[in-house]
């Protein structure tokens, strides 16, 4: 596809493609690459707890006397699983509610947005924790609530390119033969609209990650996984005082990592799908040129 | 017994409203409407070719909206072929009152008998599949007016699969074949895996023709179809669109601001002005004996290829007002070169100058 | 003397062949070849072909505008006696506006929406340092609004409160801010409503007579050109097809592709005519034929084998009418 190619050719887009591959192939395979496994309980003296790294445990040990480096590769697997579940839940939120606010307008057009408007307006990550707290802990909770607070820009974005896709021509001749509004906003409408959702939903992995981060290290994470937030949550009530970097560094730096990876890829993803103006091909003669070999290697 | 008209239009008039301030809304301020259609009433008989020439502003491509029933007409009613659109029509304009909506008791509107028995038992969405199988529309332009993520086949196949044409692959595959064929698009399977950019400006509209024909049409509200076009590969379009209705019998709305292309292949032809029809009559006739001024300071402006030929060009001066707020009496009176003081004053109608022909001017 | 002279003019846009990847190995397309016609001081010359012919190509190529893609591969353009194509950037920079002006394609779309019509002309006028005080400029602007027909005072208007044919009278003015002694419109009409574009040939036809402007007109209307150039350059896949005044281009054409065109344009005058197209398009520009360019779709009954296999010369078969055609006949 030449989407892809043209992504391949971005330097950044490339770069931001490995490093989530990397976390990908440490969340998959993880029961491989990690040392140990966390979830076996471990004698514990009281030198291990908090140990510096050494030959055996390559990133020291933990508050509880585990082996680091297994828990961030571990922990991949729970970030991962809440970012991209969160995402796409939000997304597919988003994008129905940006499709039937664009397209059918008036009240429930209204209606609609206004919700957005108020959604968008109280501040996403106390409204989650209030929400957590009287809930209950739990993954599925968690991804829920991040889901159900994240699609609102997702719904904005979609909403405004909706109304202008729907003045375009096609869709009036869509309309002119008799196709009905689901028809013409599945068939029409959403094919338009799903490169720029893509390079959003990317980036919205990112926040979701960010999110569940944030809400373990708060201490509203899922007591019985373990993911990075939660490292940092123990981390910086138990290592900080004794100095233990090995401990407080590694999940801090992996968030950074995927969220970095992330972002690049959405950035690339958002360069090569954002519509630019067209002009059209009987007024720019030098169009007509790049058009003329495109359409070539296309009929080939 | 008389074969009844196709298309019968009687006094179309669509208006857009203003959206109001807060201001205004509060000193009760009276709403201003566009007056994009304001009165305009014609007859089609099948398989007629009618011109609609006029420039931005007329309400040429309004009135081709309207027929089809992509726009709710305002005031007035659309019979096509006996059945009255305005009931049919889905669009998002805003119903002034209207007088009870029933057809007026002019002679012949009627519709067609029991048609409204019919009507009235069938859903809306039902109504609006019958229409859409009698009247489509070309559009003018062929880079905007196709899916660019559609297959050639999946374009032409839509209106297919829409309207349950076809029972099965192989039948909606004859079809699609058939409608591309008659197009000029042979042999079909070279084009119909292609996606419209892959194609030439001259070749996407045939695709819209396409896709029009496969409904077997009675009506084609042709908007503009060529002017998006090279001139080389105009008259293809336009010879197409003749063939059409020698072959099949199709009646053609052509809409144009082109006089020239109009008096290429044309029976009849409406002049617009203003949401108005100024003039009307015989494409021969309405070009070399033009009545009305605007008619004939349009027609002298129109540029011929042959600089020998220099004639006397009636160039009006400003633009053509906006249709928000109209001029008293006639419309056109502001510039036009033989306005008298009464022209301020009544608003002409169309009456009738010869067989056929009728014009609007008090003069 | 002429006040252009444009010789042998080449222009190719390079591209990445789609074949041997990005980046290695470019192919050069010859989007304009051999390219030649003088203006007279005065007189108005059409440049008419139909889209992607090169005409926009050598107008750009000749105040050396071309987009980083192009290349003037060889040629002359002798403004005045000067060879343009051998200045510096500095150097054109005092020939583009005030020596040769241009009305752009779709330049009444482009003015800037958030400033006044006058403050875009006065903005003209200060970075080309012919006027710098802000009020002489102002008072100049002023007057190329007068010029073009519109009343002073809206120059304070924006951009959206102006019709198309305002917009385009604007632009209009604005190209002949420094006294151009050239004016080169791009398609000036084509957006614009016959009865508009009727008073913008008029109001051209005026600037002619009264500023003594030479005028290039670059269109695919050939109507419009009958109405007002006194010369025509019928271009073809990037070639001159024929050149002559423009009574003997449409009372005599010679080139198969000008008569061609000419029967495909309807004459209001006669109605019910037929209509004449040109069947299939255009060759591609990485794929040209090696002999005559039309050859593909001429259907001239002297086509001979020769028309596809030599390029035809521009021959003058006539003093001042030239064709390139091998069967162009001697009268």
């Amino acid at each position: 596809m030449e989407s892809l190619k043209k992504f391949l050719r971005n330097p950044m887009g490339v770069l931001g493609a490995l490093m989530l591959l990397v976390v990908v192939c440490a969340a998959i395979f993880a029961p491989w690459l990690a040392p140990y496994d966390p979830k076996q309980r471990v004698e514990v003296t009281p030198e291990d707890i908090l140990a510096p790294p050494d030959a055996q445990h390559l990133l020291g040990r933990d508050d509880a006397g585990k082996d680091v480096l297994s828990l961030l590769i571990y922990g991949a697997r729970v970030s991962l699983l809440v970012g991209f579940t969160a995402s796409f839940m939000s997304m597919f939120i988003g994008t129905t509610v940006g499709l039937v606010a664009g397209y059918y307008g008036g009240r429930i057009g209204n209606a609609l947005m206004r919700l957005v408007d108020f959604l968008l307006v109280v501040p996403d990550l106390p409204l989650m924790l209030v929400i957590i707290a009287v809930w209950g802990r739990g993954l599925w909770k968690i991804v829920m609530v991040i889901s159900l607070l994240g699609w609102t820009y997702t719904a904005r974005l979609v909403r405004s390119q909706v109304l202008s896709i729907k003045e375009r021509q096609f869709v009036l001749r869509a309309r002119s033969i008799g196709a009905g509004s689901l028809r013409i906003i599945v068939r029409h409408v959403f094919p338009q609209v799903l490169p720029l959702i893509i390079a959003q939903a990317v980036l919205d992995i990112s926040v979701s990650i960010l999110y569940e981060s944030s809400l373990a290290f708060l201490g509203l994470g899922d007591p019985t996984l373990v993911s990075w937030g939660m490292m940092l949550n123990f981390a910086f009530e138990r290592a900080v005082s004794r100095q233990a970097w090995w401990f407080l560094l590694p999940p801090g730096l992996a968030i950074v990592w995927v969220s970095l990876a992330l972002i690049l890829i959405g950035n690339t993803l958002d360069e090569i799908v954002n519509p630019r103006l067209r002009t059209h091909h009987l007024f720019d003669a030098r169009r007509m040129v790049a058009l003329v070999a495109e359409g070539e290697a296309a009929a080939e | 017994m008389e074969a009844q008209p196709i298309l019968r239009v009687y006094d179309l008039c669509k208006y857009f409203p203003i959206s109001r301030g807060v201001w205004d809304t509060l000193t009760r301020k009276p709403r201003r409407y566009v007056r994009a259609v304001d009165g305009v009433s014609f007859v089609m008989q099948r398989g007629e070719i009618l011109a609609l020439v006029g420039e931005s502003g007329s309400g040429k491509t309004t009135v081709g909206m309207n027929v089809l029933g992509l726009q709710r007409p305002t005031r007035g009613h659309i019979l096509l072929d006996g059945y009255d659109v305005t009931e049919w029509a889905q669009g998002h304009g805003p119903t002034l009152e209207t007088d009870g909506g029933k057809p007026p008791t002019l002679p012949q509107a009627q519709g067609k008998a029991g048609s409204e028995l019919c009507l009235a038992t069938l859903s809306w969405r039902r109504r609006v599949m019958l229409l859409r199988e009698r009247a489509q529309m070309i559009f003018q332009d062929p880079y905007e007016s196709l899916n660019p993520r559609q297959k050639v086949f999946d374009i032409v196949a839509e209106p297919v699969e829409i309207h349950h044409l076809a029972r099965s692959r192989e039948e909606k595959e004859e079809r699609v074949r058939a409608a591309l064929e008659t197009c000029g698009l042979a042999p079909a399977d070279h084009f119909w895996g292609r996606f419209p950019a892959e194609l030439s400006g001259g070749q996407r509209q045939r695709v819209v023709i396409a896709g029009a024909l496969v409904l077997e049409p009675k009506l084609l509200v042709a908007d503009e179809p060529v002017s998006m076009l090279d001139v080389s590969i105009r008259a293809e379009i336009l010879n197409l669109l003749h063939a059409l209705r020698r072959e099949r019998g199709i009646t053609i709305l052509y809409t144009t601001h082109d006089l020239a292309t109009a008096g290429f292949f044309t029976d009849r032809m409406a002049v617009m002005y203003l949401g108005r029809i100024v003039e009307l009559g015989p494409t021969a006739e309405v070009l070399s004996e033009p009545r009305h001024p605007y008619t004939r300071a349009l027609i002298s402006v129109v540029p011929v290829p042959n600089p020998r030929r220099r004639r006397k060009r009636t160039i009006l001066q400003g633009e053509i007002p906006n249709p928000i707020d109209l001029p008293s009496g006639c419309r056109f009176h502001p510039r036009c070169p033989d306005a008298a003081p009464k022209c301020r004053e009544t608003d002409p109608q169309l009456r009738p100058v010869a067989p056929g022909h009728e014009v609007a001017c008090l003069a | 003397m002429a006040i252009l002279d444009v010789r042998n003019l080449s222009v190719d846009y390079l591209t990445d062949d789609p074949l041997a990847g990005s980046g290695r190995g470019s192919i050069a397309l010859h989007a304009v070849e051999n390219v030649g016609f003088r203006l007279e001081q005065g007189r108005s010359l059409g440049l008419v072909g139909e889209s992607g012919c090169g005409k926009t190509t050598v107008m750009m190529a000749l105040l050396r505008l071309l987009p980083q893609e192009g290349r003037i591969v060889h040629g002359q353009v002798l403004f005045d006696g000067q060879d343009l194509l051998q200045y510096s950037e500095a150097e054109m920079r005092q020939v583009r506006w005030r020596g040769i002006s241009m009305v752009f394609q779709g330049a009444m779309n482009a003015l800037n929406p958030v400033r006044t019509i006058e403050s875009q002309m006065v903005e003209a006028l200060r970075l080309h340092s012919i006027i710098e005080q802000p009020r002489a400029a102002r008072q100049r602007a002023g007057e190329l609004l007068q010029l073009v027909g519109i009343p002073p005072r809206r120059g304070r208007q924006y951009p959206h409160q102006y019709s198309g044919g305002m917009r385009q009278r604007a632009v209009i003015a604005m190209a002949l801010a420094c006294n151009p002694r050239i004016l080169i419109a791009d398609e000036p009409t084509t957006a614009l409503d016959v009865m508009i574009q009727a008073q913008i040939l008029e109001l051209l036809e005026q600037l002619q007579a009264e500023l003594y402007l030479s005028l290039v007109m670059v269109t695919h209307d050939l109507g419009m050109v009958a109405e007002i150039c006194d010369d025509v350059l019928v271009m073809y896949a990037g070639m001159v097809a024929e050149y002559a005044s423009s009574d003997a281009i449409f009372n005599n054409p010679q080139h198969p592709y000008t008569q061609r065109l000419l029967e495909a344009f309807p004459d209001v005058e006669k109605p019910g005519s037929t209509l004449a197209s040109i069947p299939g398009s255009p060759p591609r520009l990485d794929d040209l034929p090696p002999g005559c360019r039309f050859e593909p779709r001429c259907q001239c009954q002297w086509r001979e084998a020769i028309c596809a296999q030599k390029v035809p010369p521009l021959v003058e078969i006539e003093p001042g009418h030239c064709v390139a055609c091998h069967w162009a006949r001697r009268i």
